[in-house]
This record gives structure tokens, sequence and C-alpha cells, in this order.
């Protein structure tokens, strides 16, 4: 089952690459990876996506808890949550495409960030499962170039990950 | 307010952590810490033939004294070096602190001479390793680094120093903290009262219950509570490879240690418990064979430091995350409160069958008119001894025969490398036990394969005067391969035979000690008694054992706890 892992992480040099390492060294996966320092500027929050059976979710958040730099962590699939990713991505808009592509964006609340006379440059925001239909919806062919940024997650109501 | 540099911060802060050996070997990127290490004299440092055994003589340290070891060396080839060390310490949970010297911090980056990236190298087989970023962090990050080592799930820290973090003439403040707070680090210090509880009534209603002992028992100085709580319970106690020694072998609730050469009334009692007690035992796959068929009876209470050691093989049903001993002692005193005792009649017959188990194998060898026979060598030993030495291993069948055969009642008196399996450990981990237990007896169990990987400390031994005995079980091949080639690939002899062996008893000369050739059977026990003797002296003890030898028990290949081969014909 796909998981999302939030993690608060000391904001110094190698913690990233003890996260990432942990997840080779044992054999786990990594769907998408994101992070950033927080507003507090010693500690990063980091989100990975991942999936496994509960046994290895377990093991995955109790290896992660040894790491000396992982603060805190929360499995936000356990609760309910918001996710959003980010995807930029480079159409090819020409003639008659560009009036159903500009519809298509607006059906999906992007935004068009940069045009030329053959190109659109679309900004999406949503869940994985949004931008994965936008792709289907504008017809992969048209497509030129795909930037995601990998899963933010956050959960709803009191929730808090923080010191 | 005292001005040090960083390299006699550095030795400054070791002196303030209270280490008295440091076991290593110099190089360009370390030299302002080894000069630094000239102008004093309170921390002695050893210098070896080869990193890797500067770490395993740190590592023998620390598991015959329970304090962590550190090791010294340069950057590059001298970190690189002590990798195999490193990661032998992490997989038994050895507490050690590895300073490595780094090219200046200005080359990093650059491929500059004895460059290499050790924070990245070490990072998969290390607790943790830090990178000294300011010659004041000196104090604090060494402060630190023995901290992580020695609590929690104890394991090796790497420190990388570069070179310009130890420049002489630039000096700072030294101040050594007292006190070590990471917000991101709060081991356990106590078990949960309420799984606790739930736990003692589990074995108050046990019928066939039995306790499963590994090396956290060691580590965590727990021995004590854990014989106490057997006793006052009367259950079967089995421990683990690391976790021999924990309970006294000689007792007679102890039914020796468990899994793949482990005796067959531990395996048996375990296949048929209704109840186990893991303490300080990780469930490992040389202990619990196909775990789809592991003890399917059996309720399971897990006691662990490290949550993440609980459930991670196999499932348990009351997990309790704390140090052993704090646990154990609670346990006690819930045990000593409560009018429950277990089951007398239930207990009787589980004792009447592990002793029809116990008669019915008993560790028994054929016993052989021309050859030596290792069991037999590793008897004597225990007899010479009193059962009272140190006792190091290197990897193989020697090292199972010793562990089988040599009866410790105190832990930390059997010191192998039993996660990694690392040949080339047993003499240097001698050195490291000898240097600082000169008065104790300490044997290293060794075959004519491992010895040779780190033969060349035999001249440190030399240096130091470290008289430790060498017990060369010398069967002329690979013995736990050749065995597994017997067994699986029907005794094709795949590069398991060194076809060309020194004259051990000549080489151990060269280094200026005793070497003795043992090769008839009447010659074993007067010749081991003369080598016991020389009190002053290391002495090398070649001795030509059955090299048809396997050994037994053996668990059976992806079978459950109980299926062994007990012997080259004998399968139950």
């Amino acid at each position: 089952m796909r998981r999302i892992i939030s993690v608060l992480l000391e904001n110094e040099p190698g913690a990233l690459s003890r996260v990432v390492g942990l997840f080779s060294q044992r054999n786990y996966n990594i769907e998408t990876l994101t992070v950033a320092p927080t507003e507090d500027e010693t500690l990063s929050r980091l989100t990975v996506t991942t999936s496994g059976s509960d046994k290895v979710i377990e093991q995955i958040t109790k290896q992660l808890n040894k790491l000396i730099e992982v603060v805190k962590l929360v499995d936000l699939t356990e609760g309910s949550h918001i996710e959003r990713e980010l995807m930029l991505v480079k159409l090819k808009a020409t003639g008659s495409q560009r009036a159903e592509i500009k519809r298509t964006v607006d059906i999906f609340r992007g935004q068009i960030v940069d045009v030329t006379s053959t190109i659109y440059t679309v900004q999406l925001a949503g869940n994985s499962d949004k931008l994965d239909a936008f792709i289907q919806a504008v017809g992969p062919a048209g497509v030129l170039e795909v930037v995601r940024s990998g899963v933010s997650g956050i959960a709803r109501g009191e929730k808090v990950l923080s010191l | 307010m005292e001005l040090l540099s960083g390299a006699d911060m550095l030795i400054r802060s070791l002196q303030d952590e209270g280490i008295e050996y440091i076991y290593g070997y110099p190089g360009g990127a370390a030299l302002h810490i080894y000069d630094a290490l000239f102008r004093q004299d309170k921390v002695k440092h050893i210098l070896v033939r080869h990193e890797q055994a500067a770490v395993h003589m740190a590592d023998g340290y620390a598991r015959a004294s329970g304090k962590p070891g550190t090791v010294l060396v340069t950057s590059g080839p001298g970190a690189t070096n002590t990798i195999t060390g490193i990661a032998t310490a992490f997989m038994d949970s050895i507490p050690m602190v590895v300073l490595c010297g780094q090219v200046a911090s200005t080359l990093i980056g650059e491929d500059a001479f004895q460059e290499t990236d050790m924070i990245g190298v070490s990072r998969p087989v290390v607790k943790h390793n830090i990178s000294v970023r300011h010659p004041e962090e000196i104090p604090e990050v060494i402060r630190r680094a023995y901290y992580i080592a020695s609590t929690g799930r104890p394991g090796p820290v790497v420190v990388d120093i570069p070179k310009d973090m130890t420049t002489p003439n630039e000096r700072y403040e030294y101040v050594f903290p007292k006190k070590v707070k990471l917000r991101s680090y709060n081991p356990a210090i106590r078990g949960h009262a309420g799984q606790i509880k739930k736990a003692v009534d589990m074995l108050m209603a046990a019928k066939r219950p039995i306790i499963y002992a590994g090396g956290g028992v060691v580590l965590g100085k727990a021995s004590k509570e854990l014989t106490e709580l057997a006793h006052k319970l009367g259950f079967p106690v089995t421990n683990t490879l690391m976790g021999i020694g924990g309970f006294p072998a000689t007792d007679k609730q102890s039914l020796g240690w468990l899994g793949m050469h482990g005796t067959y009334e531990s395996n048996m009692a375990m296949h048929h418990s209704d109840l186990i007690l893991a303490v300080g035992a990780r469930f490992d796959d040389r202990v619990t064979n196909a775990t789809e068929k592991f003890c399917p009876g059996a309720r399971i209470v897990h006691i662990d430091i490290d949550p993440a050691s609980i459930s991670k093989t196999i499932d348990a049903d009351v997990p309790i995350v704390g140090p052993v001993d704090a646990v154990l002692k609670e346990m006690l005193g819930l045990v000593a409160e409560s009018k429950e005792r277990p089951d007398a009649e239930a207990l009787k017959s589980w004792w009447k069958q592990i002793d029809e188990w116990r008669a019915f194998h008993g560790m028994r060898y054929e016993t052989s008119d021309t050859h030596i026979k290792p069991q037999e060598v590793i008897e004597a030993i225990w007899r010479i001894t009193n059962g009272d030495a140190y006792v190091t291993s290197d990897v193989g069948q020697h090292q199972m025969f010793a562990a089988q055969y040599y009866k410790f009642d105190k832990p930390n008196r059997w010191i192998n490398s039993g996660g990694l399996g690392t040949m080339g450990f047993g003499l240097p981990a001698a050195m490291g036990v000898k240097l600082s237990y000169p008065d104790s007896e300490v044997v290293c169990v060794t075959g004519e394969g491992s010895i040779q990987m780190n033969i060349q400390e035999l001249s440190t031994c030399s240096q130091y005067n470290l008289p430790v005995k060498i017990v060369n079980l010398n069967n002329q091949a690979l013995g736990m391969v050749k065995q597994w080639q017997d067994m699986n690939y029907e005794s094709r002899h795949s590069q398991s035979y060194m076809g060309s062996l020194p004259d051990f008893v000549k080489l151990a000369e060269a280094y200026g000690h005793v070497g003795i050739r043992i090769d008839r059977k009447e010659e074993l026990e007067p010749k081991l008694r003369e080598a016991f003797a020389m009190k002053d002296k290391l002495v090398f003890l070649d001795i030509y054992v059955d090299p048809f030898e396997h050994v037994y028990p053996m668990q059976v290949a992806r079978g459950s706890m109980k299926d062994m081969w007990l012997s080259k014909t004998e399968r139950v």
C-alpha cells in the first residue's frame, strides 16, 4: 500500500543522504521525495512516498527513527491528510489545439505560465492522480517535458508535526 | 581560559572521556594528532600492523570490558581499512569510536592524495558518523561520539577530522562539555509498565516456557537479573551465540545455545514451547531457520532496547522496548509481589521432556584413535583454564566448536564476530582483551584460514608483550566451506583447500614467540598444559585435527527449528 511518511530532520549536511541510504540499504522503495527547510531553519521537512506491506512500513518508520538526525516522523496515511504535488508541463500548442488545451487547463484549475507561438507551459498542483489525469486528458503525444515536485503532505485538523 | 590546538583538544577530550588505550596507525592527515599524542602520556597508543586489526582490538576490549573502544587512523586507505572492523562492531552492537584523519577541508572533493569520503563510505555500517567542521567543535563532537556509541543500542561512531581542524598554531578555548543533549536521540530508559505486567502474567500461565537470551543481555549487563529470574521461575534458558555467558553454561537450567549449530535440546525446546521470553535477542536467520515454520505454538514476549529489532522477522505478542536490565528488574519485582507461581506440574513434565532430549544427543561426537578431534581440544582447554579464560575466535568450524564445547559461566568471556562473521577477528580481539586484562588467560581459537587474515599482528604482540595463547585448529582446509560442499555440493571442494600452509611454528618463532605443533593424540593434553604454563609467552599451538570432521547439530536448510542433522548420517 502507498504511504506518505513525513519527517522532521536536523537541517545538517549529510542528514538527507542517511535517509536515502537507509532506503536503498534495506531494500525499501522511494517513489517520491521532497525536502526543504522549515520556518525553523535548524529543521528540514522531508516527505517520502513509499509502498510496502504493513510490516515493511513499520520497519521503515522504526529504522528512520533510529537515525540520529531524525527528530520526529509521522505516517500521514494513517489519518486524514492533504497531499499536493506541483507539476510543470510543456505542451505542443498550435492551431486549434491551443484553445482545447486552454480549456483543459481551466478544467483542471491549472495556469499557463509561459507562452510561445507553438508552446504552452502549464503549472498544475494537486494530488498525484489529478496530475496523471491531466496528462491523459491533454494526450501524452503533445507532452514535450514534465517536471513533478514529488508529494508534500500535511495532516488535516489540529494535528501538527513539530518539536 | 585554556587555549589549545584542535589536535591537543582531541587528545585532551579523550583524556577527559577516560580513555586509556587507543589503537591505530599514523599517516599524513593524522600527523598533527599523532604529534599531540606524543606530547602527553595519559592516553596510550598501540601501533598495529594493519588498520583492520586496530578496530578488532578496540572491539575485543569493548566486548570484554563493556566500555567503548577507540581507534585512530589516517585518511584514505587508513580509513577504508577500518571498514571491515567497523561493520563487525556494527552487526554485534559494539560501542566504539573511530577517529579518522581527513584531507584538509579546502581539498575535500578535489580527489586529493589519500582522500576518501569516509562519511559516505562508512554510513551503512555505523550507528552514526560526524565530520568536524570547526576546531572549536572537537570537544563537543568527541563527547557526543562516545555518548551515542555507548547508549541505547550501542554501535560504532566514526569521527572524520580534516587536517586543518588540527593545525598546531591555531588555538581555541578548551571546554569539555559535562552533558550531551540531543533533541533527536533519546534512548528508552525503562520499559512500559503495563506491557511488563502483561508479560509476567503470561510467564505465570505458561506450560512450556523457554527463555531465549541474546547478546543484549551481555551488552546490557543484565546477566545477574536474567539468572535470578530464570532461577525464580525455574524456566529453561537458551542463549544465542552472542548471548553465551549471559546465563551460566554449567547451570542445570541452561540448554546451551540455539540455532543453526545449537544444541538438540535447545532447538527442540524452542520448537515445542508455548511461550518464548526473548531478552535482547533479534530472531536472526541463523537462529530461526525458516521463519514461516518458526515455533508454531509459541507466544512471544520480546524485550529489546531497539524497537526496530522487535517484530522485524518474527512478530512479538508482547513487545517491550527498554534496557534489558531495567525491564528484568521490574519483572523480578512483579514476580516477588505476585501470589501466583508457574504451574509446577506442567513445568515438571516440560523438564522431563527436555531431559529426554538432552539424554538423546548431549553434544556427543565420535572419537578417533588416530586423529585429534577439534571438540577434544576445546574440552581440554576448558579444563586447563578452569573454564575462566577469555576466549576469542575467528570464523568457521573452530568458532562453532569453541562455542559448543567451552562452557562459559560468565558474560563478556566469549568474544566472536557473530553477526558479520569476520575471519581475521580473533587474534586482534584477543590482543585488545589481553592488554586490558593482563592477568587473565586469553585464548584465541582459530583456524589456519582465519589466522592468516591478520597474522601480521604477531608483530604487534611482540612489541607490546601480549602473551595470548593461539589455538590453531588446523584441518588444512576452510572447514566450514568444505562442510557445506560435502553436504550440498557432493563434496566438490571448490577453493576450500589451503594448498600451501606455512610452518606456523617457525613463523611464530620468527616473530619472537613460541610455536608448538601437536599432531598426535597422546601429546594433546601434556603439550597444551606446557603451553598454558608459559604465562609470559605468546604460544602458537598448531594443532592438526581430523580434516573430515563436521559441526553438528546442524539445522536442515529451510526447515523448522527442530529439523537437524545430528551427524553425517543421522537426520531428525
